[in-house]
């Protein structure tokens, strides 16, 4: 058996494509080897969502397509040794381990060892009051919906060195979904720094599914990628010495080079010598790729100090209602038509309700655009044949959204000429802050289901 | 220099965000390009190419083996991912603005 750990990707985000893991499961059964699979369902903001969600039904609150996720996988990551690592468990990991035991059994496969990893939710009790301490007058009682803590790498492998078939958690740094099953497969220490920035890099690689295989990569003409309906999702294999090869799933669609590795290799990367992590404290400045077959790059040079004695915490407060509208107008003068609509709903909201409306003309300039229309003012383009209001507002009350909603509604009849295609929609806000905890308060533990 | 050349020529970009902050990297398809394109793309010119989204700080990072650039910017984001009006609250696309600079 080659010293080697193999971590495969299976989903990306909260949204992901849920038939992107089976190939990637195939591949590394074929390759043999230590294995794990990891899924990463976890935003800023979708956690907090499903914060609420819990709220509503104690039985609800992880990743609403674990499930999908799960199911074409299960039988074959079990049977073939392949340790599943996700933080499907979102806002409630029991929840999700339960429904996984359920599954499995549905499935008619034997009862899968699966592990919880829990000290990352500060929203009630002790966790609370730290928050509340913390943030002093800035916390608002009345809004807050809840906070989690990114928790990190070593409480995954401890639980996978116990012998967890699947690790469920809450919030853990993405990177840390990697690199828990490669510390329990290499028995790293928690200060074998260098060992450990290497392989976080590789779970930073990892994280975000197709986004180092060419999908987010692609633009056509320039960076041409083939088989875009048909990505393979990515694969590492991460050696002893915490350099790693990136790859892709067998027979797909996509694209990995030096190019897509560096995209994602800097993607939400401020300073690159300090790219903090709960484990390590990542140095990517002497950082270097090289494609060394295709669809084969190797990630090497990556340095590691110690961890900083803090975790990150996310805190959540409701913020109100954000609503938007939008409507069509083509042919001959759309543009003016467009902009009269957008002026005469800034009157109406503004006289009726004080709302501040930010406007947008989609075809003209909308998402280079900021709130103040600075750049739409700014701008001066053909005639477009084809453009579309979009207005958007936000208020801590309802009833104003409701009342743009309605204004946009009006359009319909109210004017200006042919304008069609009205859709609104309206949706609760979150507002948020991050702070820094130190971490001795902020244990991190796991158990058996 | 200005010239007519558009960064998108030369170089390709990908913005990732947290909270009201911003990266974007910039990475030289070719690596003989790197040079030049550092010369080109000082903080200031590229705090003056974002002027309209009133950028609080502009920092750049030099990465030489990856022939690639890091920009972090401040506020650019009218709040960030979940205080944004903007339908494209992650500020996504802000890495093709940035790739049609002239330089």
């Amino acid at each position: 058996m080659r010293d080697t750990i193999l971590v495969g990707c299976g989903a990306g985000f909260s949204g992901d494509r849920t038939d992107a893991a089976l190939p990637v499961v195939k591949t590394l059964i074929r390759r043999s080897g230590p294995a794990a699979l990891i899924f990463e369902n976890l935003g800023e903001r979708t956690l907090a969502q499903q914060q609420l969600s819990k709220r509503n039904n104690s039985k609800m609150g992880y990743e609403p397509l674990m499930e999908l996720e799960l199911r074409p996988i299960l039988a074959d990551c079990l049977a073939n040794g392949i340790t599943i690592v996700g933080n499907f468990g979102a806002a409630n990991p029991t929840a999700a381990g339960q429904r996984i035991l359920e599954m499995a059994q549905e499935l008619g496969l034997p009862r899968p060892k699966v592990a919880i990893v829990s000290g990352d939710d500060l929203s009630d009790g002790h966790g609370k009051e730290l928050i509340a301490q913390h943030l002093g007058e800035q916390f608002d009682q009345a809004r807050f919906v809840c906070a989690n803590a990114y928790q990190g790498a070593h409480e995954i492998a401890a639980a996978i060195a116990a012998g967890a078939q699947i690790v469920v958690t809450g919030r853990v740094s993405d990177p840390s979904l990697t690199l828990g099953p490669v510390i329990a497969h290499y028995g790293w220490s928690i200060d074998d720094w260098d060992l450990l920035a290497g392989a976080s890099m590789a779970g930073h690689l990892l994280e975000c599914g197709a986004q180092v295989t060419g999908g987010y990569f692609a633009d056509p003409g320039k960076k041409n990628v083939s088989g875009m309906e048909n990505i393979g999702f990515p694969i590492a294999e991460i050696f002893a010495d915490g350099t790693c090869l990136i790859s892709k799933a067998d027979n797909s669609g996509g694209l990995v080079d030096v190019r897509t590795v560096k995209e994602q290799l800097l993607y939400e990367v401020h300073d690159p010598s300090a790219y903090i992590t709960p484990d390590v404290v990542a140095d990517i400045s002497d950082a270097e790729v090289a494609e060394l077959e295709p669809n084969v790059v190797r990630l090497s040079g990556v340095k590691g100090h110690p961890r900083t004695d803090t975790l990150k915490a996310n805190v959540f407060f409701d913020g109100g209602w954000l609503g938007e509208g939008e409507i069509s107008y083509a042919g001959p003068n759309a543009r003016a038509r467009a902009e009269l609509a957008l002026q005469t709903l800034k009157k109406r909201l503004g006289m009726l309700h004080g709302l501040e409306l930010r406007c947008d003309l989609i075809g003209v300039c909308s998402v280079f655009n900021d709130d103040a229309n600075r750049m739409l003012d700014s701008i001066a383009i053909g005639e477009p044949t084809d453009v579309r209001a979009r207005v958007a507002a936000q208020h801590l009350e309802l009833e104003p959204i409701e009342a743009l909603l309605r204004e946009v509604t009006a359009l319909w009849t109210c004017g200006p000429a042919a304008g069609g295609g009205v859709r609104v929609n309206k949706r609760q806000r979150l507002s948020t802050t991050s702070c820094l905890l130190k971490r001795e308060y902020l244990p991190a533990t796991f158990e058996f289901l | 220099m200005m010239s007519d050349v558009t960064l998108y020529e030369l170089a390709h970009a990908r913005t990732g965000d947290k909270g009201n902050r911003i990266n974007i990297s910039v990475i030289a398809f070719e690596p003989a390009d790197y040079p030049k394109l550092v010369e080109a793309l000082t903080e200031e010119r590229v705090a003056a190419h974002f002027a309209s989204r009133r950028p609080s700080a502009v920092k750049r990072y030099l990465l030489p083996k990856l022939h690639a650039m890091n920009f972090v910017m401040d506020d650019v984001l009218d709040g960030g991912v979940n205080d944004s009006l903007n339908l494209d609250m992650h500020g996504k696309s802000l890495s093709f603005h940035f790739l049609s600079m002239k330089i």
